[in-house]
């Protein structure tokens, strides 16, 4: 068999290993649906503001309700929580809160 | 039209075997492209699904929330604050929402008690999230202790925990009867945490936050959209992991740029010079290179997204996960949801298989068109 035919051959495996990927991607959408929808409820009939990502401080917690100067608010030696404190951004809110003094 | 897909194969039968002579030189390469291929497409892959399923679920959250602040800090909100609100024409409907911190002490983890407004959790009775269950490891019908305000321990029996699969927004909840919320806290009757307002027409949104805010100096009010856009920021190309992720792959990039870019070996030069010495011409040669680049970044892109997908989708983003639970007790399941699409695929491929490839034919172009004479010597 030609080294080309051979190469062709891999990358037609890979194309389809991919195209069954993308099925997957498509049905698992799909069958998650009825768990979004559950989390979705779960959402709206307690009101929550939230995804329970980082549970390791108030303010990785619950990003959107967090304080205006939500780093170092633990104590002055707790320099953050990494590293989610390193994964988050501050929240929109407290950015919000510096936009008049520029 | 024949002729032409011959030539090309034989081009690259020709290149593949070139590629196999020199085998772990360019197995290393694959193997690094690839990785940096498996690296960026699962931080995207995880992300992008992540974002997706925030912005789907934070719809359905209270379209305003409403926190009194007192000296800078939030404190509890008076009730009474839910009548001046609903005066506000186009408010629909406001909640007084009752929800706070518990250290437990026992597994050394923070829960989220919220009150619920649910038959389920009678006083006496409380929810849990598949998290509080899988620390504590406790089920529904056992009992858990929590020490209320004045030092007493109380203990309230599970009567029901969420799935593991709504774990992203209920793994650390406990939910409780307001009057044990209460009892726990201490939180005086006629005070809530926080308002939850929703309004008939969301278009009036910012004109209704504005009149709460002239109505009740001392609060804030947080809109649904600054919810979506936190998330969105979380997660964008600006975030601390992706911005990590990209920076190394950006400089990888760099590098073999770099390294094609600064000219080729001598040993590959050589074997241009004596290709154009038996007849090749300039433009099979750069054929040549062009289907060498293809080679190589083709089958590491598609290996690399292949086994990304089945990094965050089959095995719940294992090698990041310790990153992402950090030093948390409780941490949800982290099984995303696929949301992966064509756009995704193509941005991945214009990121690495171009520029990969046209680095690699600048510098053949430039060894091809020299006197093969002086490229052998």
């Amino acid at each position: 068999m030609r080294k080309s035919s051979l190469f062709f051959l891999y990358l037609f495996i890979q194309t389809f290993a991919l195209g069954c990927l993308f099925t997957h991607a498509s049905y698992k959408k799909q069958v998650d649906t009825s768990h979004l929808q559950e989390k979705a409820d779960l959402v709206q009939k307690l009101g929550l503001t939230d995804l329970c990502l980082f549970t390791e401080a108030s303010y990785t917690r619950h990003l959107s309700l967090a304080d205006f100067h939500t780093a170092f608010q633990n104590s002055p030696m707790a320099l953050e929580h990494f590293p989610s404190g390193s994964l988050v951004t501050h929240p929109q809110t407290a950015k919000k809160m510096y936009e008049n003094l520029d | 039209m024949r002729t032409w897909i011959e030539r090309h194969r034989n081009i690259l039968d020709f290149t593949l075997s070139s590629l196999l002579r020199r085998k772990r030189k360019n197995a290393a390469l694959i193997s690094v492209y690839t990785l940096i291929v498996f690296l960026l497409a699962s931080v995207l892959f995880f992300t992008y699904g992540l974002r997706e399923e925030a912005s789907l679920l934070l719809k359905e959250a209270p379209e305003m929330t409403v926190q009194r602040l007192v000296a800078g800090r939030q404190e509890l909100i008076p009730v009474n604050y839910i009548e001046r609100i609903r005066a506000i024409r186009g408010v629909s409907s406001i909640t007084a929402r009752l929800w706070g911190y518990y250290y437990d002490p026992v597994v050394g983890a923070n829960y989220t008690l919220m009150v619920a407004d649910d038959q389920d959790v009678a006083p006496g009775t409380i929810a849990v999230g598949e998290g509080v269950s899988r620390a504590r490891l406790v089920s529904p019908g056992e009992t858990i202790e929590f020490r209320t305000h004045q030092g007493v321990t109380m203990e309230l029996e599970i009567k029901k925990t969420f799935s593991s699969e709504s774990g992203l927004v209920s793994s650390d909840l406990v939910l409780i009867s307001e009057d044990d919320f209460r009892k726990v806290f201490g939180t005086p009757k006629g005070h809530a945490t926080d308002l939850a307002v929703r309004v008939r027409n969301p278009k009036e949104l910012p004109t209704i936050a504005l009149k709460v805010a002239e109505l009740l100096p001392d609060t804030r009010q947080i809109l649904r959209e600054e919810l979506l856009r936190t998330y969105e920021a979380i997660f964008n190309w600006r975030g601390g992991l992706l911005l990590a992720i990209l920076f190394g792959a950006v400089l990888a990039f760099i590098i073999f740029a770099w390294d094609k870019a600064s000219g080729l070996s001598v040993e590959e030069k050589r074997e241009i010079g004596i290709l154009k010495a038996i007849g090749w011409e300039t433009s099979d040669i750069i054929r040549m290179k062009f289907w060498e680049g293809l080679v190589v970044s083709l089958s590491s892109f598609l290996m690399g997204i292949i086994m990304a997908y089945i990094h965050v989708f089959f095995t719940s983003f294992m090698l990041f996960e310790p990153v992402l639970k950090g030093w948390a007790v409780l941490y949800p399941a982290f099984k995303v949801t696929p949301f992966v699409d064509g756009a995704q695929v193509a941005s991945l491929f214009f990121l690495t298989v171009v520029p990969y490839t046209v680095a690699t034919i600048i510098p053949s172009w430039r060894a091809a068109i020299v006197d093969p004479d002086s490229v052998m010597r």
